[in-house]
């Protein structure tokens, strides 16, 4: 435990926030305060170190090493570049290009009866709708990423869901990184009003395998009765630093579904945090799969503000080569939340002896009519498992693959978009191939 | 069946072998001719699934003395893989369940990857459908087991026909049967049964352990064997199983150890 000392942090935020170009002041007040405030609170916060309790085994100082620079010129894509990350359900897009809209990239953003649009097309719209949620769901007070990545607010994938709209086809938010050494900022904000339902695939891709920097942002309101699919693919480069805080708010009754699968990046983080209002329900899986020298890190928290919210959570990592896994699953019951029904797991597989793995379930109780259970392990594949297969004639490594298979498709199997689900679990046979 | 021309599959001479140093099989041995059914019987613990076990390659068992050898083969040198591919197959006493691997996936590698080794052709994914559904029937199985994950939630009786249903894909050409016939109830006992029979013919050989007279009814054997304390004591032929449902097994130790104390 000995990086922060060294690491000029204060100067890496200046670093930052000096390099990004000026942005025009926008119509709307509250936005340009908003903005402001964030970059009142990057001055004032710290990169955070090991010795922070919520960064105690992720170690970014060598992000703070590097330095990032805001994308200058956008590098113009063709569908042929980016036709391979298409998912088949999921025609309406929008694609952003180290974190700019790139309109002639995105397709069907009319067509399905809401909004789905760039955050500045959609102001004028939807301004009074998304004050509320915008820069408020994740509180960057003391998220000095979060903070960032709202003091540049600009382009952003904006999805309105009108009341009772049930939208048969998937949304896909596709952020592609293509230069070197830049760092982009991410953001989305998905409203579904009440009685109404929406997919949206939030996946972030790379065409580079140099370092670059994302740090991503996503708040999610789910308003009475609303239903919500998230599913989250990060699949960045190889040297990539992903920093992501995904803030969800579930009024009444609502009901919000996740997958959300981190197979890149050198180093990355995503916070979730769940807020769960009377009678609302979530699932909330994850799948890891690293290798190599990657760290994944996922803190979670689950909160039940209100009674009788239920949620469901399974968290696996497979970790192979020298790689880290960190889980922090925090379950908070607040008092008065009760007839809560809250079920945590967290199932790691190491496939090397240098493969490793924290986690931390934490379960915050103060209510008395409660029904939470949790548990987590941490193993290899099971000799009784192996052996079985042998005996039928497959290799070592081909039992092993089959059974590493399996740990992971049983989250993958819960995305409710068939390709895409052939795309990721094909990802995970080559990926536990490769590793054994 | 007894074959005259039949040549020798397996030859296990004084086998001795531990598990976490504790000596479980103390100098067995058994011949089996290709064509033969052999039925092993003999009290819990006497060391019949650890026989079996060894046979397929588990490494929990470590072989301290004698010799195996399948087809002249040296069976010990070879990996449980290598094994199967050669023609070994145990149904499990106790097959284990693995969540999340479709047992139709596992079925289809398991087979392919035998096929290849064998020099034979591979069966694409729909081939291999139809050609599992035939094996199922045979075993009166419903297909619906096949989209499960393998084992995972069945019963113990279907566990076994799962087993047996793999016997029938791999064709193997010595299948060790441990106790495949607990747990089944009166039908499915017949159903598996005829399975077998259906599977026996001069170039195989069948192992079976029981406990029970009742499946040699269905399976009859050339040759019964009576397993204590790690080796075999007594062999006779299908009538000795009438013999030990009615006695038990005290007088065949008895016996033993009058004639090894003579020897002696
Ligand atoms: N992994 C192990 N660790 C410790 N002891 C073992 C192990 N496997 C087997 N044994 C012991 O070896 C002995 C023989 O066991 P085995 O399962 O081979 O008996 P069995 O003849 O198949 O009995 P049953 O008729 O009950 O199936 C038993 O005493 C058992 O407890
Ligand atoms: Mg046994």
């Amino acid at each position: 435990m000995s990086t922060s000392a060294t690491v000029n942090a204060g100067g890496y935020l200046e670093n930052l926030l000096a390099g990004q170009p000026h942005l025009p002041a926008s119509p709307l007040a509250w936005l340009n305060v908003l903005r402001a405030e964030a970059v009142d609170r990057v001055g004032a916060l710290t990169v955070p170190t090991l010795r922070d309790e919520e960064w105690r085994f992720t170690d970014i100082s060598q992000l703070t090493k590097m330095s990032f620079h805001p994308v200058r010129a956008t590098i113009s894509l063709q569908v042929a570049d980016i036709e391979r990350f298409y998912i088949e359900e999921a025609t309406t897009r929008l694609v952003f290009v180290d974190g700019v809209y790139a309109p002639q990239l995105s397709s069907n953003v009319s067509g399905i009866g809401v909004a789905v649009v760039n955050l500045e097309a959609g102001f004028a719209a939807h301004a009074a709708a998304i004050e509320p949620y915008l820069g408020r769901l994740t509180g960057f007070r003391d998220n000095v990423f979060a903070a960032l990545n709202t003091a540049f607010l600009h382009d952003a994938a904006l999805i309105v869901v009108p009341r009772d709209v049930e939208v048969a086809v998937p949304v896909h938010l596709l952020f592609i990184a293509t230069q070197k050494d830049v760092v982009s900022y991410p953001r989305c904000l998905f409203l579904a009003e009440s009685g109404s339902a929406v997919t949206v695939i939030e996946d972030y891709v790379s065409l580079q395998e140099d370092a670059y920097f994302t740090n991503a942002v996503t708040e999610i309101a789910l308003i009475d009765n609303a239903r919500v699919n998230h599913i989250r693919v990060q699949r960045e480069g190889a040297k990539a630093f992903h920093i992501a805080n995904c803030a969800v708010s579930l009024a009444r009754a609502s009901n919000y579904q996740s997958v959300s699968v981190a197979f890149g990046a050198r180093i990355s983080r995503y916070n979730l945090n769940v807020q769960l209002a009377e009678g609302a329900e979530c699932a909330v899986d994850g799948l890891a799969l690293i290798s190599g020298r990657q760290l994944a890190d996922t803190h979670t928290c689950i909160d039940h503000a209100q009674p009788q919210a239920a949620s469901n959570q399974s968290h696996k990592c497979i970790v192979g080569g020298s790689a880290h896994a960190v889980f922090n699953g925090k379950v908070v019951v607040r008092q008065g939340a009760q007839r809560t029904d809250s079920k945590q797991s967290n199932r790691n597989l190491l496939l090397t002896s240098k493969a490793h793995v924290d986690t931390k379930p934490q379960l915050e109780i103060f209510a008395d009519d409660v029904k939470c259970t949790h548990g987590a392990t941490i193993g290899q594949l099971d000799d009784e498992e192996v052996f079985y297969l042998r005996s039928r004639g497959l290799s070592d490594t081909a039992a092993r693959n089959m059974l590493t298979y399996a740990f992971g498709a049983e989250i993958i199997e819960r995305i409710p978009i068939s390709s895409l689900k052939y795309q990721l679990e094909q990802t995970v046979l080559e990926q536990t191939t490769v590793q054994l | 069946m007894i074959y005259q021309d039949s040549k020798i599959l397996l030859e296990v001479n004084g086998l001795c072998a531990n598990v976490n140093g504790t000596e479980i099989l103390k100098g067995l041995n058994l011949t089996v001719r290709s064509g033969e059914i052999h039925a092993i019987m003999g009290p819990n613990g006497s060391g019949k699934s650890t026989f079996s076990k060894i046979l397929a390659g588990h490494s929990a068992y470590e072989v301290t003395g004698g010799t195996v050898m399948l087809e002249g083969q040296n069976l010990l040198d070879l990996a449980p893989e290598e094994r199967a591919r050669a023609g070994v197959f145990l149904a499990f006493q106790y097959p284990i369940e693995i969540p999340g691997v479709v047992n139709s996936q596992f079925l289809r590698l398991t087979y392919n990857t035998v096929q290849t080794h064998r020099g034979k052709e591979e069966l694409d994914p729909l081939e291999f459908d139809d050609f599992v559904r035939e094996k199922m029937k045979l075993l009166e199985m419903n297909p619906d087991f096949l989209e499960r994950s393998v084992n995972e939630g069945f019963s113990g009786g279907e566990k076994k026909r799962n087993e047996i249903l793999q016997m029938a894909m791999l064709d193997p050409r010595l299948a060790i049967l441990d106790e495949t016939d607990s747990g089944l109830d009166i039908d499915a006992l017949r159903i598996v049964a005829n399975g077998v029979n259906q599977l026996a013919n001069k170039d195989n050989a069948i192992v079976l352990v029981t406990h029970y007279q009742r499946l040699l009814n269905y399976i009859v054997p050339d040759f019964v064997h009576v397993m204590e304390a790690g080796r075999i004591i007594k062999t006779g032929g299908k009538e000795l199983a009438f013999e030990l449902e009615s006695r038990g097994y005290d007088w065949v130790g008895v016996e033993h150890k009058a004639a090894t104390g003579a020897a002696a």
